[in-house]
């Protein structure tokens, strides 16, 4: 455990290292969402009923600008190698870098979403929803990136190979999330919504570590 | 301490070797040569067991198989895992602490290897060979029977190269031994195996 500890310390550093990657996933999360109602015309009322959806998907875009840091640069400067002499099993290794990915990356993206919901013409009273609907499902995000990225290791088209990986299984927590926002804005209980999130992470947290480590372990030989 | 039977490694469809056998004894250094792409680098990587080899068979006495990587093998390769934005004593003490290293180990390598007037600088400022001892230092760090090495002197001047031949001596005469693939002597008595005459 102490182990484990050590990298997650080391993968939050690295994060924040050169450059402070999460705030320019922040940025470009923030940047989209602007981008849309300029582009949308000029009656914000048209925006509204898929201003949850849109939120959800720029989020979903700017989740995956930084996964090509989680495995790629470890497998090419030989951490990986030494990652697996350590005492931890690489499926651990695997969920603690998603955590630290979750809490560099999703944790700053999800203080983001309210403002980005806001933006995007959902009432400011969601804005704590907004946020908490991103926490989980930043987590989904890390989870499912994390297996992304480590089965796109080797390939010399990584970060392009990771987002058609994974593009296609963020669309649940995609419709989740934005079924949140948008059930509350009608005045529904988000609930629902949010429990199906939380059952897309727990799904992700369980094949996450095996297929990942499956996929890092296919990568080195 | 390590005995290989019959090993065949292939690299997608090129058969790197056919039916390799040798062992390597407590106490023993072991020489691996041939010419580039003769496959030294994927025999210890088979070795670590990050290759699965075609046929044959690794076995590692009186070591469980699912212990042998977690605590016995200590690798290092071409890449020695070390970013180049973070400093010294912070890499240092990543991979010394992830191998399970307490602070009279890592101490104990920072003295060895003379590393402190290097700890705080970024890794990416140091030489070649400055960036060799603090890859090294885990070895030191850390005890561990096996030693792995892929050219593990190439980047060092003369007087690191006979000081590391030092420490490899004292690791053989603790009962370690020591695979390296290498194209120039090792400073040390080492047995040599040509990679080249299996194929």
């Amino acid at each position: 455990m102490k182990a484990l500890t050590v990298l997650w310390r080391r993968e939050l550093a690295l994060a924040w290292a050169g450059g402070g990657g999460p705030l320019l996933a922040c940025g470009f999360f923030l940047c989209l969402s602007v981008l849309v109602p300029l582009a949308s015309g000029s009656d914000p009322a048209a925006l509204r009923p898929i201003a949850g959806g849109i939120s959800w998907v720029a989020l979903a875009v700017s989740s995956i600008l930084s996964l090509e840091r989680l495995f790629e640069r470890d497998f090419e400067d030989g951490t990986l190698d030494l990652l697996t002499l350590g005492p931890a099993p690489l499926e651990l290794v695997v969920v603690a870098k998603a955590k630290a990915q979750w809490l560099a990356v999703g944790w700053p993206l999800a203080v983001t979403a309210p403002v980005a919901a806001i933006t995007l013409g959902l009432p400011v009273a969601l804005a704590p929803l907004a946020a908490l609907a991103a926490l989980i499902g930043g987590l989904g995000f890390a989870l499912t990136g994390a297996l992304g990225a480590a089965l796109a290791l080797g390939s010399k088209r990584g970060g392009l190979l990771i987002a058609v990986i994974v593009l296609p299984l963020f669309i649940p927590p995609v419709v989740f999330g934005a079924g949140a926002l948008e059930r509350a804005a009608n005045g529904q209980s988000p609930g629902p919504a949010l429990a199906f999130l939380c059952a897309y992470v727990l799904f992700a947290a369980v094949i996450t570590p095996l297929a990942g480590a499956a996929a890092i372990r296919n990568a080195q030989g | 301490m390590i005995a290989v039977d019959g090993l065949t490694l292939s690299r997608g469809e090129r058969v790197l070797f056919r039916g390799l056998s040798f062992s390597a004894a407590s106490g023993e250094a072991l020489a691996l040569t041939g010419a580039n792409g003769a496959g030294k680098t994927s025999l210890l990587r088979a070795l670590a067991g990050f290759l699965r080899p075609d046929a044959g068979t690794i076995a590692f006495a009186d070591v469980p198989a699912d212990e042998v990587r977690t605590q016995h093998l200590h690798w290092l390769g071409h890449q020695d895992g070390l970013k180049g934005a973070r400093r010294a004593r912070e890499e240092l003490t990543f991979q010394t602490q992830w191998l399970g290293a307490d602070a009279d180990g890592i101490a104990a390598a920072v003295d060895v290897l003379a590393l402190e007037p290097l700890l705080d600088l970024q890794v990416r400022k140091l030489s070649a060979g400055q960036r060799r001892r603090l890859a090294f230092a885990r070895l030191i760090a850390v005890q561990r029977p096996i030693w792995l090495l892929d050219e593990p002197l190439s980047p060092l001047d003369a007087r690191w190269r006979a000081a590391m031949g030092v420490l490899m001596q004292a690791h053989l005469d603790r009962g370690g031994a020591i695979l390296a693939a290498v194209h120039d002597p090792l400073p040390i008595p080492a047995r040599t195996l040509d990679i080249g005459d299996a194929r």
